[in-house]
């Protein structure tokens, strides 16, 4: 058995206008990664390719350890997958969606499909045309949490849902991560929602990986520096992941808290960053500051 | 165990868990040989990563002050009396720390701190 849920390996996508250039991950099993960034910048694309639902331009995935093509109907039938929007046959009913996917997974537990809708407060009987899109993705979510799946593989999935239902997931997520068998690939755009749970967090940016590391590496490895204008010429040998620039002064993303401190004295405020603030100094922030 | 976290404080979350339950071992409050929750079960409690809760579990048993018995669970360490009353010293060195700290900020001088402990030990007593 690997230790890896998910190996992601040079992975390349050219799509007419859109190219996903050489994206490495790993998660090791057990684990949670959420991969975000803006959109377009490439998650559904990584999702779909690990679901061999479009094809690859180069690359290698492996789940379990597995090639994702050569034993693709095992590696499907062990991950529970959630598309951002979710499509299924505009009349069928909950109930006629789990009748009729459950076969395809040996490990299909129907009480427990039931128990979830009716936890999540899905109508059974009703048409999935007729269910509101946050209705859509919460059964999208039972089906995806009722055949004991090692990987979770969820796009998107907090899209359309309230605050209350998230922190619901995330619960759930986190009652599937007590076997430590069992791994979980969270995209999203909200970043609180990983903030809490996730292990690892993998930033997306124009189709590239700007970064994949353990989110305690960011929570308590970086900071943002705040000062006037020489601040940079302090922080020249410090690596600097991005700057924003105010009326006041700038503020500094630097990847080296403790370098920044001993740089800047006691004085300085330096504040620690949440998934939010990297995403914003990554995205709207000045990126041409490592030539200092 | 008990354990609360703060998001807001500059203290890392895995330092504010090894905070707590060391003061828990150390006072007693955790007494030897009691069962703590698994890395993975305390990870669902408090709603954090596995990540976080391992490394904080790693760094108690670092300290000796928790074991982890293979496919039993982890527990309070058997004691050493000399070595808890190290640590237990170590702790009233870190809270006379902050005092000082705290004097210097307002200016109160080395005599005037002394006399102030001297004062609030006998009312103690």
């Amino acid at each position: 058995m690997s230790e890896y849920a998910l190996e992601v390996r040079g992975l390349c996508k050219a799509w007419p206008g859109f190219a996903l250039k050489d994206v490495s991950l790993a998660l090791p099993r057990g684990y949670v990664m959420g991969l975000v960034g803006p959109n377009g910048a490439g998650k559904t694309t990584i999702v779909k390719l690990v679901m061999n639902l479009v094809s690859r331009t180069a690359g290698e995935i492996r789940v379990f350890g597995l090639d994702s093509r050569a034993h693709e109907v095992e590696v499907k039938s062990r991950i529970g997958f959630v598309y951002d929007e979710p499509a299924f046959p505009h009349d069928a009913t909950a109930r006629d969606i789990g009748r009729a996917l459950g076969p395809f997974y040996p490990s299909w537990k129907e009480e427990r499909f039931r128990a979830l809708l009716a936890e999540f407060g899905v109508p059974p009987g009703k048409g999935f045309r007729k269910l509101s899109s946050g209705t859509q993705m919460k059964l999208s979510l039972a089906l995806a949490l009722s055949h004991d799946a090692d990987l979770l593989l969820l796009d998107e999935p907090t899209a359309g849902l309230d605050l209350g239902f998230r922190r619901e997931l995330l619960g759930h997520l986190s009652s599937v991560l007590q076997d430590e068998r069992k791994s979980v690939v969270f995209s999203t755009h909200v970043t609180s929602d990983l903030e809490r749970i996730a292990d690892y967090v993998t930033f997306i940016r124009d189709g590239e990986v700007v970064f994949s590391l353990p989110k305690d590496e960011l929570r308590d490895g970086w900071g943002i520096v705040k000062g006037n204008g020489s601040l940079l010429e302090r922080l020249s040998d410090v690596p600097v992941r991005g700057v924003l620039r105010a009326a006041w002064g700038v503020e500094v993303l630097v990847a080296d808290v403790a370098a920044a401190r001993e740089r800047c004295g006691p004085d300085t405020v330096i504040d620690r960053p949440s998934l939010d603030d990297v995403m914003v100094f990554m995205t709207r922030g000045d990126r041409h500051v490592d030539a200092h | 165990m008990r354990v609360i976290l703060s998001n807001s404080s500059p203290e890392p979350i895995y330092e504010q868990i090894v905070r707590q339950a060391r003061t828990q071992i150390i006072s007693g409050e955790l007494t030897e040989g009691a069962l703590l929750p698994s890395i993975r079960s305390l990870a669902h409690d408090l709603q954090i990563s596995v990540i976080t809760t391992k490394r904080a579990y790693e760094e108690l048993e670092r300290e000796g002050l928790i074991d982890t018995v293979g496919g039993k669970g982890t527990f309070v360490a058997v004691q050493n009396p000399a070595f808890l009353r190290e640590k237990r010293m170590k702790l009233v060195e870190e809270k006379l720390q902050a005092a000082v700290a705290e004097a210097r900020l307002l200016g109160v001088g080395p005599g005037e701190l002394t006399d102030m402990l001297r004062l609030l030990y006998e009312e103690e007593a």
